[in-house]
């Protein structure tokens, strides 16, 4: 099963690496990882998406909270949380498709960021299932490149 | 007062009561070899950065104290590696000191430069880059507080040239506070009361202790809990020692070559209360197999062994010497259930006696002297009271069998890792750490050729190490498995007739050196050599082709043993 772990972390050099490194090694697999300062700028909020049984996934988080670096590992799955990505398509665009592309980007309340006569840039955010849909949709008219943040994700209400 | 960060560090180590180092010196650290000049603090100069680390190891195993090693830059720093994995895999404390080139030239390639932080990362419990002097203090604070506590580990300290140069004021920290990391000692009073209504219920249950009870020196603990319950109790590898060997209660080494009655008695049990323990797969066998009709107790400190490789019905974190005691008072308090366990697993324990009965530990003196013999014998010349490093191979095994052990920091040896060229580097820091044992490595002619060079190290300090190689001419332990699995093809495990000659070794490093060839030689050359007052070694050529019994293969089940 799919599992979204957040990770309060010490803001220092090396610890990205120690988090990697530890999935590497126990061959974990890491589906995303996204890592960026908190309002304590002393510390770092990691999420990670991994997949795993009970027992994987009772090893990742002990292990995780084993790393000396890590203060504090929470299994958001277990609860009901928000998770957001953010998302740029590069679509190849043509006097014939342009039209039908910004149509399904405004379903997806996608918003234009850079246009050129063969292209067009989408930027869009939302959940997986959000995500997924759009590029379905847009797939038929011609993805050129894209390019993803991987998940963020908060526990929903005052938890 | 304003300090250097290599005097910084020499006083920290007198701090933490540091008593000796064990080091190689080299160009990014010559500051720091400055300073022990001046400051007279007592050095081992060994004679290869992995000896330093395994003699730092053999030192901190058989003291309890952490090891200290200093080593310079790039290749002194990457010799580390083997040292820290071994130790990192059997839990002993050390803090690892090496150079580094300056902070501004790091990352260049400079002149002996490694990215030492980098490639030790998975084989060490935590490690630091000390980026600016004003952190040395806190972080070698901290370094000595993790490697020691919890469950203990190697830290590597990483110090570039400019950070033992600069100068900062300087005052020990008093107090320490790593957020992310807080051990757990005392187990959960919740789960120490559901155990124990699980062994006041269990009809056949064993217990089975790892290195975790010595760690924790929790041996005294363990002998009262095993003899009040009247449980049966058997160890691993690192376990030897936890339990007097020869008590009634004492089932043996269990595992890949474990006894008899300790690995059918685990194959049967309904109840396996595991104390120290992580469940190895040397020791389990295969998984599925492993005391399938038992509920299992596990007592330990690091959370991740709980429940890894064998799912556990009651977990209970905490300091084994702590969770003994813990349960120990409840068993006081409910001391009529306690007394019921004695009807209760009566035919229990009559099963154990015919298992034991039936095949006991066991070789055949022929002609040729068989390796077994030769480690009875240095028990009985020894009491059983000397500290026995081992190499890696047969001859740990037969050191394990065969050699009786009854106290904890006794026997060090390679688990984890199974490292050869561990056991002379770890007899000699044995050795400096307890100057009136004595200390023997039961070595093999293989492994002992992989850190030979520390003989010289025994002479220069005279510290009187005892080598005795179980010579069999070949890489026994290999050869064995070629034997059962591989139709006897040999492929480069044969030593014979192309190894030194030890004997001419030893005396050219200044040691003693003695060959026994004759079974009648045993004994009185045996007594001759650990009589030497200086490092002794004795090649004693024993029957090529023994081999280590029982056996359960790899991925067999336990109860899967070959007997002879
Ligand atoms: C550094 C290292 N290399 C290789 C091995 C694999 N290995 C395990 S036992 C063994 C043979 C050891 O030979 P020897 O020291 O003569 O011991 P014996 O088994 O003959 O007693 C080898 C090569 C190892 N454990 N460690
Ligand atoms: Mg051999």
């Amino acid at each position: 099963m799919k599992h979204t772990l957040s990770v309060l972390v010490e803001n220092e050099f090396g610890v990205l690496s120690r988090v990697a490194g530890l999935f590497s090694a126990r061959g974990f697999n890491i589906e995303s990882l996204c890592v960026a300062e908190t309002l304590d700028p002393t510390l770092s909020l990691m999420t990670i998406v991994t997949r795993g049984d009970e027992m994987i996934m009772e090893q990742i988080t002990k292990q995780l909270n084993k790393l000396i670096n890590v203060i504090k590992v929470t299994d958001l799955s277990a609860r009901k949380f928000v998770d957001r990505e953010l998302i740029l398509i590069k679509m190849k665009a043509t006097k014939t498709n342009r039209a039908e592309i910004l149509r399904i980007s405004d379903i997806f309340r996608g918003k234009v960021v850079d246009v050129s006569h063969k292209t067009l840039t989408i930027e869009a955010t939302g959940d997986e299932g959000k995500l997924a849909a759009m590029i379905e949709l847009l797939k038929p008219l011609g993805i050129k490149e894209i390019a993803r943040t991987g998940k963020i994700a908060m526990l929903r209400g005052a938890q | 007062m304003k300090l250097t960060g290599a005097e910084i560090l020499i006083e920290s180590l007198k701090k933490e009561g540091v008593e000796v180092i064990f080091g190689y010196p080299g160009g990014a650290v010559l500051n720091i070899y400055d300073e022990i000049y001046k400051s007279d603090f007592r050095h081992i100069l060994v004679r290869h950065e992995q000896g330093a680390v395994h003699a730092a190891d053999g030192y901190a195993r058989s003291s309890g104290k952490v090891g200290v090693c200093l080593v310079t830059s790039g290749p002194g720093a990457t010799n580390t590696v083997t040292g820290l994995a071994t130790a990192y895999m059997d839990s002993v404390p050390l803090v690892v000191f090496t150079g580094q080139v300056p902070t501004l030239l790091i990352g260049n390639d400079a002149f002996q430069e490694a990215d030492i932080v980098g490639i030790t990362r998975s084989c060490t419990k935590h490690n630091y880059l000390v980026k600016d002097v004003k952190d040395l203090a806190r972080i070698i604070k901290e370094a000595f507080y993790i490697a020691a506590s919890g469950r203990p580990g190697p830290v590597l300290v990483d110090l570039p040239k400019n950070v033992i140069l600069d100068s900062t004021e300087y005052a020990y920290p008093e107090e320490i506070d790593i957020r992310g990391y807080h051990p757990t000692y005392t187990g959960h009073i919740y789960q120490i009361k559901r155990a124990l209504d699980l062994i006041y219920k269990a009809k056949r249950p064993v217990t089975y202790v790892g290195g975790g009870v010595i760690i924790s020196d929790a041996a005294e603990a363990l002998y009262q809990f095993i003899t009040t319950l009247g449980i049966p109790v058997t160890m691993t590898l690192m376990g030897l020692g936890a339990f007097p060997i020869r008590h009634p209660l004492s089932l043996g080494m269990l595992g890949m070559h474990g006894t008899f009655q300790a690995n059918m008695a685990i194959s049967e049990s309904d109840l396996v209360i595991a104390i120290g323990a992580r469940f190895d797969d040397r020791v389990t066998g295969k998984v599925d197999e492993f005391a399938p009709n038992a509920k299992i107790i596990h007592i330990d400190i690091d959370p991740t062994s709980i429940s890894k490789n064998i799912k556990v019905d009651i977990p209970i974190v905490g300091d084994c010497k702590k969770v003994l005691q813990s349960l120990l008072k409840e068993i006081v308090a409910r001391e009529e259930e306690t007394e019921k366990i004695e009807g209760r697993i009566k035919p229990w324990l009559e099963q154990i006696e015919k298992w034991r009965g039936k095949h006991a530990l066991a070789y055949e003196q022929e002609d040729v002297i068989k390796p077994q013999y030769v480690v009875e014998k240095l028990g009985e010349l020894t009491k059983g009271e000397a500290i026995i490093a081992t190499e890696v191979g047969q001859n740990q095994m037969w050191a394990a069998q065969f050699y009786e052990f009854n106290k904890p920091r006794t026997f060090l040896t390679s688990g984890g890792l199974g490292t050869m060229g561990y056991g002379l580097p770890a007899a000699i820091g044995a050795q400096v750490a307890n100057p009136d044992k004595t200390v023997i490595d039961i070595a093999g002619d293989g492994s002992i050729q992989m850190n030979i060079q520390e003989l010289a190290t025994a002479v220069q300090y005279n510290l009187p190490v005892k080598v005795v190689i179980l010579n069999n001419a070949y890489l026994g332990m290999v050869r064995q498995w070629q034997e059962l699995f591989f139709d006897r093809r040999y492929s480069y495990t044969c030593m014979e007739k192309i190894a030194p000659d030890f004997v001419k070794l030893a005396e050219a490093y200044g040691a003693a050196g003695f060959r026994i060839e004759k079974i009648k030689d045993v004994e009185p050359i045996l007594k001759e050599a650990l009589a030497v007052k200086g490092p002794a070694m004795v090649d004693v050529i024993v029957e090529k082709f023994e081999g280590v019994y029982p056996m359960v293969p790899a991925g067999a089940s336990l109860k899967q043993m070959l007997l002879v």
